[in-house]
């Protein structure tokens, strides 16, 4: 059995579902959770539900922001006083930016962005995909330890009937050190929609959206099924969309349970970033376009007349 | 000033990726090898900074093998002054990488004040190599980087995190910065610039020159294999227009009903 902390940041004062996906999989193990700030005593129960044993949630004033230097100090200095074998976090922007920082103040390995994973015996072997999931390797962590383990998001699932932990909280006063980048300003993203890598529904447009104002045909049928919208390196780079929306190789890499394309013919490059996805709808004038290799449910047919029969059917079964 | 752009060579996004017969990596024979596409905001972000300081060279370094076509001259063709390559094998890993490129950069004897680098590879897509060297280097860094503004020494930086939202920092060189697509929109490398970026110093040296053994792994990959193809799925026809409706109408049912996803 292996000594886990895992990581948790938070996102209006919830954990990350993150974080319980990769609870939920190390059950068996003992697992305790660092959070960095205060959470409420209603999120311990949703930790210790999920097997967390101990919370530990480390307080400085100089932390109220990320930092990844002050990130990284205040949990290095904390992991120091305690013997984990293993530190993991969510493979989110904050966990991409902190973990190598962390590892490596333990001369410590990172495997990053891990899909699947099994503690056999307590040591850790996972899979993770590469070159944009074109391939996927098994996983281990040799040298110092603490080994550190970054999760995709969405990627593993919950696990039911975990048995509890003793979700015991404590407050740790934590020592933020030096932090020289510092967060003047956060400019609030235009849209409250969580992020691609973290959705559970996308709606992707390609190059045939012809212009950004087109969009608002996605964006309508993702108001009604709580999608998220993406775009196609091809509809990115002709600007119809912010690279921030971009799934594929030079994009994000997404693994949504119901992924739909909308006029992406399916590069190589495309489909790398959304290939894991759970279920595929695909709509497209050719049939013949790549996508629909893909695709569960192809629909060959033109975008600008499915899209809002798609919208109203939905809305049909919903009952919106 | 002294900028230090990192750089790797990668296959292009249009590889067929094919798993060797043991599985311990990838076919690299009939590879298209390119510079990874986030390095080259790296480096026309280092060339923005030169034009506006005259002064201040730029130095591209690389790990990985010898390459016909070297990632290294395009970068040097771009602008960027001088250039080392550490000669090694395609699977390093991270830590291995970042202190091979940390060897590198104090081999030229330049105290660095900004090093450029994409926010992730898109090989093995770990996005850990600018903050290893980071702290490596005992420096402060900002990854995924969309913005950059100086001044002086003070560097205003725009962070992309979830939603396309941006943390705004301020950070004093020296300074290790992840840029991301959207940063610049990189130049081409001229036909004059590539005559030239044949003439420029390129320095070679070997992992054990710049201090990285095999002791320096610390993730160890195996059995690289393709993702399970999925089973063939249902296509429709739904170009006839009297027939449209019936057909989306069926496929939503099936999201429900058979798929199960809303």
């Amino acid at each position: 059995m292996a000594n886990v902390l895992v990581f948790t940041e938070l996102h209006d004062g919830h954990v990350k579902p993150v974080t319980l996906e990769i609870l939920g999989k190390l059950a068996g193990q003992s697992a305790d959770v660092a959070v960095i700030g205060d959470i409420g005593a209603d999120q311990v129960a949703v930790l210790a539900k999920c097997g967390a044993q101990n919370v530990h949630k480390l307080k400085s004033a100089q932390l109220d922001k990320y930092s990844p230097e002050g990130y990284a100090n205040a949990l290095a200095d904390f992991i120091k006083t305690k013997s984990y074998d293993y530190v993991f976090a969510g493979a989110t922007s904050m966990g991409k930016d902190l973990l190598p920082r962390l590892a490596t103040k333990f001369n410590a390995g990172l495997a990053s962005d891990v899909v699947n994973f099994a503690m056999d015996g307590g040591a850790f072997a996972g899979t993770r995909p590469l070159f944009a999931g074109k391939c996927l390797a098994k996983v281990e962590l040799t040298g110092p330890k603490p080994h550190f383990v970054s999760i995709r998001p969405n990627a593993l699932g919950m696990t039911e009937g975990v048995a509890a932990g003793a979700g015991n909280a404590a407050d740790v006063a934590a020592n933020a050190g030096e932090i020289r980048a510092v967060i003047k300003e956060i400019i609030k993203a235009a849209s409250a929609k969580v992020d691609l890598t973290e959705a559970n529904i996308i709606v992707t447009g390609g190059r045939a959206m012809k212009n950004a104002e087109n969009f608002k045909i996605l964006n309508e049928m993702a108001d009604v099924i709580g999608a998220t919208v993406g775009a196609s390196r091809a509809a990115v780079d002709s600007g119809f969309a912010p690279h921030a929306m971009q799934v594929g190789q030079t994009g994000k890499t997404v693994a949504p349970s119901l992924y739909i394309a909308c006029g992406v013919s399916g590069a190589i490059q495309h489909l790398a970033g959304m290939r894991t996805s759970k279920v595929i709808v695909a709509i497209n004038t050719d049939p013949d376009a790549p996508i629909f290799t893909k695709a569960d449910y192809g629909i060959v047919g033109d975008l600008f007349t499915i899209v809002p029969i798609l919208t109203e059917e939905f809305k049909k079964l919903l009952g919106k | 000033m002294n900028i230090f752009v990192c750089v790797k060579q990668v296959p292009d996004t249009e590889t067929k990726i094919t798993p060797t017969g043991d599985g311990s990596f990838i076919e690299t024979a009939s590879i298209k090898w390119i510079m990874n596409p986030y390095d080259e905001f790296a480096v026309e972000q280092a060339l923005l900074v030169k034009q506006a300081n005259p002064a201040a060279t730029v130095t591209v370094v690389r790990v990985g093998s010898k390459k016909d076509t070297e990632a290294l001259i395009p970068a040097l063709a771009m602008g960027a002054d001088e250039a080392a390559l550490v000669e090694a094998a395609d699977n390093l890993d991270s830590y291995s990488i970042a202190k091979a490129l940390k060897g590198a950069i104090e081999k030229t004897g330049k105290k660095p004040d900004i090093i450029l680098a994409g926010k992730q590879a898109i090989d093995d897509d770990c996005l850990q190599v600018p903050q290893i060297l980071a702290e490596m280097m005992g420096l402060p860094s900002v990854s995924v980087i969309v913005g950059f503004e100086m001044n002086g020494t003070t560097i205003k930086v725009k962070r992309e995190v979830e939603g396309g939202a941006l943390e705004v920092y301020e950070v004093n060189a020296p300074v290790v910065l992840a840029c991301n697509k959207g940063l610049n929109t990189p130049r081409y490398p001229s036909l004059p610039g590539l005559m030239k970026a044949k003439k420029k110093p390129m320095a070679t040296y070997s992992l054990s020159d710049v201090g990285v053994s095999d002791a320096d792994r610390r993730v160890k990959y195996s059995g690289f294999r393709l993702p399970p193809e999925k089973p063939a799925g249902k296509k429709f026809d739904a170009t006839d227009a009297a027939k449209q409706k019936d057909v989306v109408a069926q496929v939503v049912g099936l999201l429900r009903t058979e798929a199960k996803v809303i």
